[in-house]
Formats: C-alpha cells, sequence, structure tokens
C-alpha cells in the first residue's frame, strides 16, 4: 500500500506529509509501551499509538519508523506536530481505535515484524 | 584518542526535552556516514538513558564522544541513585510512576535494552547522590579498552 492508501483504509487525516522514501507500506507495529518500540531490531513501516505526548514521536525517530498514526482521535498539541516535521515523519490521526486500524491495516495486506 | 566532544543537560520530570539529545548525536551520527544500524544501537541506548534521568534523578549532565573507534557516552545524574544494580538491570525490574508509565515507559526494559545495544555498559551508583551510566558502541571491529 502507499501512503495514500494507507490514509485512506484508515479515513486518517495526513497532518504531516514528512519523508517516506519507500515504495511501499508493508509492516507495521502498533503499542502505546515505548520501551518495548525501542527494543525492536527491525524497522516497521508504521508505528500505530493512542499515546499523544512528544515520546511516541522519539521513539519514532530513534527506532527508524517514518510513519506514525495515532489512533482514537487524539487531539494532538502543536509541539507533537511541530516534532515530526523537525524530524521529518509521516503523522496521520485516525478517529479509529489501535485495534481497529491494526485490524484494517492487516486486511490490507500489512505485515506484523514478528 | 580525542574526538568530537557534546555536552547536553537534563532535568528531572522534564519530559518534552527527552531525546534532544539523541536526536542531535542522530544527526551527527547520519553527517559522518555511520551505519544506521549503530545509530540507532546508539540513539535507542541514549534515550533510554535520558529518560531514565528524567524520570528517576533529579537532574543529569550528557556526554558523549565520537571518535574513529567508538561513540562513548556518560550520563551522570544527582539523584536517588539505584540501591541494587544488579537488580534493576533485570527485564521488567522497575520504580517507576505512573507517570512516567503514561509516556510510554516505565516497564523495566531500559536498562537490560542499553545493554543489548551497547558493546560496554558500566553502571555506578550511590544511593542519595547520584547514578553514572557509561556507554560505548563500537565503530571498528575491535573495541580497544582504555
Ligand atoms: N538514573 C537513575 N536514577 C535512579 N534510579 C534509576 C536510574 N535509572 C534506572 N533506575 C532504576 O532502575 C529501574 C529500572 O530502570 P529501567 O530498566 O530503565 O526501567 P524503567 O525506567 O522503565 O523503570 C528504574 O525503575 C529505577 O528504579
Ligand atoms: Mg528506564
Amino acid at each position: 500500500m502507499t501512503l495514500k492508501e494507507i490514509a485512506n483504509v484508515l479515513n486518517a487525516k495526513v497532518v504531516v506529509d514528512g519523508f517516506f522514501d519507500k515504495k511501499a507500506v508493508v509492516t507495521a507495529v502498533a503499542s502505546d509501551l515505548m520501551s518495548d518500540v525501542l527494543t525492536l531490531d527491525e524497522e516497521p513501516d508504521i508505528l500505530i499509538t493512542g499515546l499523544t505526548n512528544l515520546q511516541s514521536i522519539r521513539t519514532a525517530e530513534f527506532a527508524d519508523i517514518p510513519i506514525v498514526v495515532v489512533a482514537r482521535g487524539k487531539k494532538l498539541t502543536p509541539e507533537f506536530i511541530s516534532l515530526a516535521k523537525e524530524t521529518e515523519l509521516c503523522l496521520l490521526t485516525t478517529d479509529f481505535s489501535v485495534f481497529k486500524s491494526s485490524g484494517v491495516l492487516y486486511k490490507n495486506g500489512v505485515k506484523e515484524i514478528y | 584518542m580525542s574526538g568530537i566532544k557534546f555536552e547536553y543537560k537534563l532535568e528531572g520530570g522534564d519530559f518534552a526535552n527527552a531525546g534532544k539529545a539523541s536526536s542531535q548525536i542522530k544527526k551527527t551520527l547520519k553527517q559522518l556516514n555511520i551505519a544506521s544500524k549503530t545509530i540507532k544501537r546508539v540513539v535507542v541506548s541514549l534515550y533510554e538513558a535520558e529518560v531514565n534521568v528524567v524520570a528517576h534523578a533529579y537532574r543529569g549532565k550528557i556526554d558523549v564522544e565520537i571518535t574513529v573507534e567508538m561513540i562513548d557516552i556518560v550520563i551522570a545524574d544527582e539523584g536517588p541513585g539505584i540501591e541494587n544494580i544488579e537488580q534493576a538491570m533485570q527485564p521488567g525490574f522497575s520504580t517507576a510512576t505512573a507517570k512516567v508509565v503514561s509516556m510510554g515507559f516505565g516497564a523495566g526494559m531500559g536498562l537490560p535494552n542499553m545493554k543489548k545495544n551497547t558493546d560496554f555498559m558500566n553502571v555506578e551508583s550511590e544511593v542519595g547522590v547520584g547514578t553514572t551510566v557509561q556507554l560505548k558502541v563500537a565503530l571498528v571491529d575491535k573495541l580497544v579498552e582504555n
């Protein structure tokens, strides 16, 4: 799937259209536990999370995850958005829950990394 | 051998600034054309260390030195210290507050993950005084101990 298709199936808003140089989105993880995301040896294309403090952007930055999807329609602070811009991440928001976002992406061929 | 040096300061409880040092180090290592997997090991470890100061200590200082051989990081804080370092290194051991958990940390995975991602890690601590963590990641095959 392309980033655009991801946004479509999640009914998501692209808040920051950052840097994503791969042809297609292939893998994702879903987590609110950033410490856990930081243990991954592989780099998924997407982090789906309900965590809206700066740590989720920082974690994606350091774990080399180019796309962050914030689920549950959570409001984002200007600081959150500007940090995503600064780090050149793609930032999407969806009203879908973490569970539903994961399910919809999985159904559309996005795979787990483990 | 002397290399490029960086210094950063951290304040306990200041979660908004946790990760700033790691972010700048990441940019620098990228400019130096260090392999991305190596950069990831460094910044993941440094970020967990930054979060530990913010989450568990009062204030801290980070010193980073980059040489051709390695990245050498010292994170020294003033704080409560760690009573039992061996226990703190165990995966899952945590004394984190609910606030820390709400930030996506506090699962007792930080120190073990720093250990996993570095070529050398040393933790020294004095209860009531503070904690010093040293991390080294080699940029060459054999890390020369100094
Ligand atoms: N800089 C520090 N100062 C005081 N205690 C610390 C420090 N770093 C770690 N600790 C102690 O070690 C425990 C484990 O740390 P860590 O593995 O990073 O997990 P977490 O931070 O998620 O609790 C912490 O809960 C805390 O009790
Ligand atoms: Mg920690």
